[in-house]
């Protein structure tokens, strides 16, 4: 093999090698200059359906900014068990309307963080959910079901309480379409 | 009061004759004595169910009003007033109008069982929350009326109404199943060949995993302690899954996966994230973190955190140590470079891990997302 051949392979590999870390780096810094601020929509939902105005409110809203959904499941878990105990019934409930949900939004291009939270009481779910993870708004469907979801009063805390932007969706009385485990109903 | 006994008639789609074999089996039970009521029936204009129907007791059905319009259900207070030994209730699935007892009619049936009533009913197989996404991914069609699996767990017998798609087709074709005007449209989109062999694997597969589930029940075990350690070995050669996460929001629909595989098998689930040696936990991958060991918290599930710079190795290493029998992986994200002369993920873990140890690749519903930590 003549000398210059040698050179040429050489060159060759050092050509390779310098391509494919020049690639790594640029890689790796475009990864270093993504925003660290998290900016996120909480939807927080109860039961095994919820308003379609809402699902479509919130991935509106998100889409226009750019955010991240965070659907949550607040599940109740009765006083003689323990708070951090497993709920298998509730997640079995949880799980389809998440999923459900998380098709809209994959439809509409926009990135899904799904939470089930648990608490003594819907309210004790969602402040615990506000404690841990940081909101930019928070969309609440209201429903006109009494006894079901949250309240007035959960709605007047959360208002207090919440450090976010607060949108309280009036239900609508010709509004029958929800997102349920079933997908979207009419 | 001793639980009604409940008998389950599954097809793989409308037109297989579930209704059909559900009335014959009633006939049956009544011509050797026992006292059968209907409890409501869909003869969906099939004049051969209509007619099949004659000779057995009807309860009438109720009318209910909803907005302007009058629906029929079925009569839950008059049936448990009736009280027949036997009550045959088509359509599980069924979500009832709004304001009577039950918005779910599998609710019904489970009223009339707790009154030591027996009940045989009908479901098709896309109507099984577990399966509704896979069937709307293989048929394009997402049914909206679900059973939890539960429902279906519960029953004491499970029928699978078997038929082929040719079969099922040519009834189709005959009007047998819809009225003329509708058969064109029904053959061009749901009832295609393969739909319907895609849905027939799926009702199978279903009626199989119901069987397995049930023999291994075991029953209380009596006698001395030696017997009943020796009853309970069976247990402890199930299955055990494994799902391997990544501290990134799209794992949220593998754990969903892995879980609901769970809790089918009736087993335990463990998540397991393979850390790099050099990957701090913090910023947004604690937060995830966090995230992951919370959902598993809530699903009873183990959440595992193993330090080791080869995800193969250190997978393998847990799926020795706990006995793992089942490993679930998202999909890879597109190889680049040299790391496309590598074997495959699922390739290297199957090698890696003991014989026996199942892989099965759980999609991502949207885009990949990037993970911190680089290629793999």
């Amino acid at each position: 093999m003549s000398v210059e051949r040698l050179l040429i392979g050489v060159a060759l590999v050092l050509g390779l090698g310098a391509g494919y870390l020049l690639a790594r780096s640029r890689r790796r810094g475009s990864r270093a200059g993504r925003p660290e601020a998290v900016h996120q929509i909480l939807l927080p939902f109860t039961g095994t359906a919820i308003s379609r105005r809402a699902v479509d409110a919130a991935l509106r809203l998100a889409k226009a900014e750019g955010a991240t959904l965070m659907p949550a499941y607040l599940a109740s878990v009765p006083k003689r068990l323990p708070l951090d105990c497993a709920i298998p019934a509730e997640a079995a409930k949880a799980m389809p309307m998440l999923e459900a949900i998380e098709q809209r939004a994959t439809a509409q291009e926009v990135p899904v963080d799904s939470r089930i939270e648990r608490g003594r009481s819907y309210r004790h779910a969602l402040a615990r959910l506000l404690e841990r993870e940081s909101f930019d708004r928070v969309v609440v469907p209201a429903t006109a079901e009494a006894g079901a979801g949250l309240s007035g009063d959960d709605f007047v805390w959360v208002l207090e309480r919440a450090p976010a932007e607060v949108l309280i969706l009036r239900p609508d009385p010709e509004d029958t379409r929800f997102v349920s485990a079933n997908g979207a109903q009419t | 009061m001793r639980r009604g006994h409940l008998k389950v008639f599954i097809g793989m789609a409308a037109g297989v004759g579930k209704t059909y074999r559900m009335l014959q089996e009633g006939h049956a039970e009544q011509e050797l004595g026992r006292d059968v009521a209907v409890g409501y029936m869909e003869p969906h204009k099939r004049p051969e169910t209509s007619a099949l129907a004659e000779g057995l007791e009807t309860v009438p059905r109720r009318r209910v009003a909803y907005r302007d319009t009058d629906l029929e259900e079925m009569d839950l207070p008059a049936l448990l007033r009736r009280a027949p030994e036997l009550a045959l209730i088509d359509e599980l699935a069924h979500t009832n109008a709004a304001g009577i007892e039950h918005a779910k009619r599998y609710e019904d049936v489970r009223e009339v069982l707790g009154a030591g009533i027996d009940v045989f009913s009908t479901v098709n197989v896309q109507h099984l929350e577990s399966l509704n996404d896979q069937v709307a991914e293989l048929t394009g069609t997402r049914v909206r009326e679900t059973i939890p699996d539960a429902v279906l767990g519960e029953a004491d017998e499970v029928v699978l109404i078997d038929l082929t798609p040719e079969a099922l087709i040519a009834r189709l074709r005959a009007g047998k199943i819809y009225p003329g005007e509708n058969i064109d449209a029904a053959l061009s989109n749901f009832f295609t060949v393969e739909n319907l062999l895609a849905l027939r694997e799926v009702a199978l597969r279903q009626v199989a995993r119901e069987v397995e589930a049930k023999r291994l029940i075991v029953e209380e075990p009596l006698g001395t302690r030696e017997e009943r350690v020796a009853a309970e070995a069976p247990r402890a050669v199930g299955e055990r899954l494994l799902a391997l996460v990544r501290p990134l929001p799209s794992s949220q629909r593998l754990v969903r996966r892995a879980w609901r595989s769970a809790q089918r098998l009736g087993t335990d689930l463990d998540l397991l994230w393979v850390k790099p040696p050099n990957q701090p936990i913090e910023g947004e991958v604690a937060r995830q973190v966090t995230a992951l060991r919370h959902l598993s918290s809530v699903l009873g599930a183990n959440f595992l955190i193993e330090e080791s710079d080869d995800l193969v190795r250190g997978a393998a290493d847990v799926v020795r140590e706990r006995g793992s029998t089942y490993i679930m992986i998202g999909e890879s994200e597109p190889r680049r470079g040299f790391a496309r002369l590598r074997e495959p993920l699922p390739q290297r873990l199957m090698e890696a891990t003991p014989p026996g140890v199942d892989v099965r690749i759980v999609a991502h519903r949207g885009r990949p997302q990037k993970d911190e930590r680089g290629e793999r």
